[in-house]
Parts: structure tokens; sequence; C-alpha cells
């Protein structure tokens, strides 16, 4: 088995496989950033409203509660499938990266609005009182004072969060998105060993989350010393 | 839009779709277990080991917990043939998830070890209390009690990571949810309903796990 | 014969020494206080009787007998005859109180399960905490805590009890019904060594006092010549400064 290995290494690593793999890669990354931009954007929404506690937005609370315990709670592939038939015979010939992107930014919503929401709730209330007292109004309380504090909360499981959409998006090759995994099953498919083309797969994985991982992990110390 | 919405055609599959719904609860359980198993090996090298098996047992985290689970079975799948072991799809799922879920419990199970207090440790080194007694007594309640809340959760995550077995013809929830779907054409209901189901299912194990981890434990964990 | 005895005691942490040379005596039932400023290996002392700093040089002796610190067997036969209190109190969070002190005396002296209990309520009741036999550490107050502490350091019968700093951690409220506790014990006749910030009380109780600085002893003798007319230059120097207050 090595030496099919070796034999095929110049054969694998040749130009047209290398940009192959890194378009491959390149989807990968950007479905998790849109996703988690996205997530980002409509968790923090989340967060704020559910944080509130004014009257007419009690039914957006109740809705968002409602989304963010489902979210959670449904595997990011059964997400794909419904997304899929749902999307499909609404608004037909919308791509297979679309479809997938659209799956992460819903469970990335779901998941970052938590870390949000702790992360504001984290802010303690005496600092709080002291912006009313002074006379902030709700929005410059959020941004002046809770905001600028609930970041260290916020990004260390914010991080490890992001690795996990990376590796969801591996789900994506089932829908047929030709990222990382899915180019990783071409190529065993057209012949190279599984033991190079999956292998060199998870180094690119590895290459993305890694980094990632070891930020947020150097930001919890950090946190957890101030 | 021309299409009306059948869900009797999916709630007639009700029972073989609740019977997916043990399956993968079979997986995650089986999974839990046996990474658990891996994961006290691993935590106890990462605090306690030496140089070479705290390195081992780091890189094994370190690589598991930043590659997906997908892929790892991938590899298992098609590159073990080549080396001779024929794996059926449920072994290779199952030896595949247990090591992901090994290099998690690792890291769960160290903090659980680390968060033994030192002075309780004192005071039972003053007390005259052998090793084996601190253990049994003050250790292991005290671990058991700060783990359990990650332990439950990771348990529930697992339950949803099941669904990966479904890609490789495992037929647990998502499995037969794709089988369903395949012979009623209708997607969309049978996927929704397979969703509410695994919505249900968790919210019953994180229940379940929060009142026993009251009773037993004295643990008080959040549900939602 | 002095019931302990400690002679020429070095310890070191590292390439620091935080006990130099110390030698201390103490007789059956007397109550030996140690003071000094933070840092003079006051607490060190004990840590180091108690067995859970090794000692470098020097012996102890208890009622006789030189302990080796560095066997098992003999740590555990003196911890049948020492107990310490700590300064965090360090009750163990997953027990009740009536657990908390039965613990020990079960499982290191193999007493039967009633006779612990029993004994263990009778000195609950002697530090005032009987009522909150099943009461979680956590539930409770530093004071209350700490004297949950003392009755865990009786139940085993030790005839030297050593007590480190016991009130530091403590409201100003608390510190009182502690020390009270403590107080009454002074005339049970037990050997104690206390190391305690508290200067009146320690004045009070004690038969001797020992003052130690940058791991020495500076100066030894009778409460009233500690206080009142101190010999070296550095125990005027502490206990002036603290007298002030």
């Amino acid at each position: 088995m090595f030496d099919q290995i070796t034999e095929q290494l110049p054969l694998f690593f040749s130009y047209h496989n290398l940009v192959f793999i890194l378009q491959a890669a390149g989807r990968t990354l950007s479905m998790t950033i849109i996703g988690c931009s996205v997530g980002f954007f409509f968790g923090f929404i989340i967060a704020v409203i559910r944080q509130s506690s004014s009257r007419p937005l009690l039914i957006f609370r109740l809705l968002s509660i409602v989304y963010v315990e489902t979210f959670r709670r449904i595997p990011f592939l059964v997400i794909l499938f419904i997304v899929l038939f749902v999307i499909e015979p609404l608004m037909p010939g919308t791509s297979l990266f679309g479809i997938a992107t659209v799956s992460v930014c819903l469970l990335s919503t779901a998941f970052l609005s938590e870390v949000i929401r702790s992360g504001l709730e984290s802010v303690p209330a005496q600092q709080i009182e002291g912006a009313r007292a002074l006379n902030f109004s709700a929005l410059q309380t959020l941004v002046m004072v809770v905001l600028p504090q609930s970041w260290k909360v916020i990004i260390p499981p914010a991080a490890a969060f992001i690795v996990m959409f990376i590796k969801d998006t591996s789900l994506a090759s089932q829908l047929g998105v030709i990222e990382l995994t899915f180019a990783g099953k071409m190529l065993v498919n057209r012949g190279f060993s599984s033991v190079l083309g999956f292998g060199v797969v998870l180094i690119c994985y590895f290459a993305l989350s890694y980094p990632l991982s070891r930020f947020a992990a150097y930001l919890e110390r950090r946190l957890a010393s101030s | 839009m021309d299409y009306t919405f059948q869900f009797t055609e999916v709630f007639k599959e009700l029972p073989y779709l609740l019977g997916g719904a043990l399956v993968s609860l079979q997986i995650a359980f089986i999974t839990f277990w046996a990474g658990a198993f891996i994961g006290i090996f691993g935590a106890v090298a990462k605090v306690y080991g030496q140089r070479v098996s705290k390195r081992i047992a780091s890189s094994y985290v370190t690589f598991f917990t930043n590659t997906p689970a997908l892929v790892q079975i991938f590899l298992l799948y098609y590159a073990l043939p080549d080396a001779g072991v024929l794996l059926s799809s449920m072994s290779a799922v199952l030896i595949g998830l247990t090591l992901n879920a090994g290099a998690y419990l690792t890291e769960i199970l160290r903090a659980g070890v680390i968060s033994v207090r030192r002075s309780e440790m004192e005071a039972a080194t003053a007390l005259g209390m052998s090793r084996l007694q601190i253990l049994r007594h003050v250790m292991l309640p005290h671990i058991a009690k700060t783990i359990y809340a990650p332990l439950s959760n990771f348990f529930v995550w697992l339950v949803l990571g099941s669904s990966l077995a479904a890609l490789f013809g495992v037929e647990e929830l998502t499995g037969r949810a794709i089988n369903v779907s395949t012979a009623n054409l209708r997607s969309s209901e049978t996927f929704t309903v397979v969703a509410a189901i695994y919505v249900i299912l968790t919210i019953l194990a994180s229940s379940s796990l929060a009142l026993v981890g009251r009773l037993a434990f004295r643990v008080k964990a959040k549900v939602f | 014969m002095h019931h302990l005895e400690i002679r020429n005691l070095s310890s070191a942490y590292g390439s620091t020494e935080v006990l130099r040379d110390v030698s201390l005596t103490a007789d059956k039932g007397e109550v030996v206080s140690l003071i000094g400023p933070s840092g003079s290996g006051k607490s060190t002392l004990l840590r180091v009787l108690i067995g859970l700093t090794p000692p470098t040089k020097g012996e102890i002796i208890v009622a006789g007998d030189q302990i080796d610190y560095h066997s098992r067997k003999e740590l555990k036969a003196l911890r049948n005859r020492m107990s310490i209190v700590f300064q965090q109190y360090n009750l163990f969070q997953n027990m009740t109180v009536l657990r908390n002190v039965t613990i020990a005396p079960i499982k290191t002296k193999n007493r039967p399960r009633v006779e612990a209990e029993h004994e263990a309520l009778a000195l609950l009741e002697k530090v005032g905490m009987a009522d909150k036999k099943d009461a979680y550490p956590e539930e409770l107050s530093g004071g209350q805590q700490q004297r949950v502490a003392i009755a865990r350091a009786l139940a085993t019968n030790p005839e030297i009890l050593l007590l480190d700093e016991v009130t530091s951690a403590l409201d100003p409220e608390r510190v009182n019904e502690v020390l009270d506790t403590i107080r009454a014990l002074t005339h049970e006749g037990i050997t104690m060594l206390i190391v305690s910030h508290e200067m009146a009380f320690v004045r009070e109780v004690s038969t001797r006092t020992a003052m130690m600085d940058d791991g020495r002893i500076v100066e030894c003798g009778t409460p009233v010549e500690i206080f009142d007319s101190p010999t070296e230059a550095r125990t005027r120097e502490f206990v002036s400064k603290i007298l002030k207050h």
C-alpha cells in the first residue's frame, strides 16, 4: 500500500489537482465565513431581542426562543436536507453552494445567538445601572458599556463554534457541493489511494481549523488571567 | 404553487422512523461509553503522564477535534480495505465516531481531573487518609459533579452526530428518513417530521439527564 | 520529657530556605503561639509538622519518638496523634457537616460508624454546630465552616492540635465565635500550637509565645515577656507595630 502511495505522490500533487483542492478549500472557507458572518449578525439581533423586556417585542422574543431551541437540536445533515427540499421548489436553480451556505447560516445563527446572549449577560448589572444612572439610553448602554465588556466572553466559545462549522461543511459534500470533502472523494474515485486523497483533505481541514482553535485557547487563557 | 402538504404519508411511517430514533440512541450510547473509556486514559495521560504519553494524547485530541468526523470515517471505510481489513458500514461508523468522541471526552474528563481542589486534598492527607481513600472519597465525587453537565451535553451532541451514519447506509433516524422520502416522494414533510423527532428526542434526553443529575449528583443543569 | 520537640529544623522550597534551624519545645497541655510578620515561616512550620511540606534538616520528636517524615507508615501514625486546622477551613465540599467530621475516624481509625457519629455529634455540640449536621459547607458562613473544621480536627482525638491562622479568613464578626471555641479547648489538656495575628487572644491563652522572622525563631518566652518586655530588637519592633492597633 505504501509503495502505491509513493508512486502516486507526484501525480497527486500535479498543478491541476492542487488548484482543484485549493478551490475546494476556498468553498469550504467561504461557506464558513459567509455562514458565520450572517450568524453573528442575526445572532446578535436575536440576542438583543431576547435580552430586552419591551412588550411590543414579545412576539419576536418567543419566535427567537423557538428558533434557537429548535435549530440547536437538529443535526446539520437534516438541516441541509430540509433547506434543499424547501428551496428547490420555491427557487429552482439555486446553486447547491447557496443551499449549503443558507444551512450554515441557519445553524450558526442559532448557536452564535446563544454565545452572544451569554456574553451580554455576563456584564454585571451594576455596569448597566451605572450607565442608566448617567442617563445613557438603552442603545448607548449597549454600545458603550455592554458590548466592549462582552467581547472577551463571546470570542473564545465563538471561535470554537466556527471550528465546528468548518467541520460541518464537510456534510455539504453529500449535497454535491465541490468543497474539500467532495474533492477528496472525487480524487479517490479517479484512482488515487484513499489514504492519500482523504489524508491530504484531513490535513487541509486541520490547516483551516487548528490556527483558529489555538487562537481560541489563547484568548481563553488571556480571559482567565485578566 | 401547486403543492399540498401531505403529512399523513409520513405519519404512516412513524413506527419505522421511531425505530430509527432508537438506533440513533444506541449509536450515541455505544460511542459515548467506548469514547469515555479512551477518554479516561487520554485525560490521565494529559494530566499525570510522562512527556511521551502526554504528547501522544495531545496529538490524538488535536487531530480528531480539528478534522471532520465524516472524512475520518471515509478514511477508515475506504483505506482499511487496502490494508486488508474489511469493515462493515456500521463498524466503520462506530469506530470512527468512537475515536472522534474519545478526543472530546479526553478534554472533558481532563477538565474534571484538574478541577480537584488542592486544599481538600491537603486536608484529607493531613487527616491521615490513604491515597486510595482520598481518590474515592474526595477526588471522584468532586470530579463526577464537575463533569456531569458537560458529559450530558456531549451525549446529546452525539445523538445528533449519529446522523452521519445515514451516509454509510446505516438505518438510524436520518437513514430511515431518506428511505421514507425516497419512497413517498414527500421529502419536505418527511424531513420536517424527522427534525421534530430529533428536537423532541434531545429535549427528552437533556431533561432526563438533568433530572438524574439533580437527584444523584446534586448538580443543577440547564435544559433550556 | 517534652511532648513535642523540634530540633534544628530546616525546610527549603526549591532554593529558598523557608525554615532555618528552628528549635522549639512544647510540654503536654501547653499552648504555644507563633507570631511574626507574613512570610516568616510560621505556617510553614505547621505544614512541616503535619507532613505536607518535607523537612530538609533537623528532627521532630513526639513524646520521645523521632518521626521519619519520609516513611508513609510513620506519617500515618503521626496523623493519628496530630491534627491541623487550616486558614481556609478546607472542608470537603461534597460531604455534609456530619460526614466531614466522621470520615477520618471511620476511614483512618476504623471506628464503627454509629460510634463515630455519636462522638462527632458531641464534638459538633461543643463547637455549636450540631444543628447544622446535615448542611453542606457551601450553605455555611466562614465562621461556621471553621468551627466544623475544628470539630473535624478533634474527631481523631489528637494529642497535638495545630491551628494555622484560623481566623484570618473570617469577617470580623465571625472571629469571636471561633476564638471562643478555641479558648474553651485550651482547658482540655491538648497540646496546641497556634499561629495567629489575634494578639490579644494569643496573649491571653498562650503559656508560651515564640516570635518568628525570616524562617527563624527570634525570641521565645511567656506572653508577658514577649509582649511587655521583649529583649530582641526585632521582637520589640513587631510587637509595638501590632499593638498600636
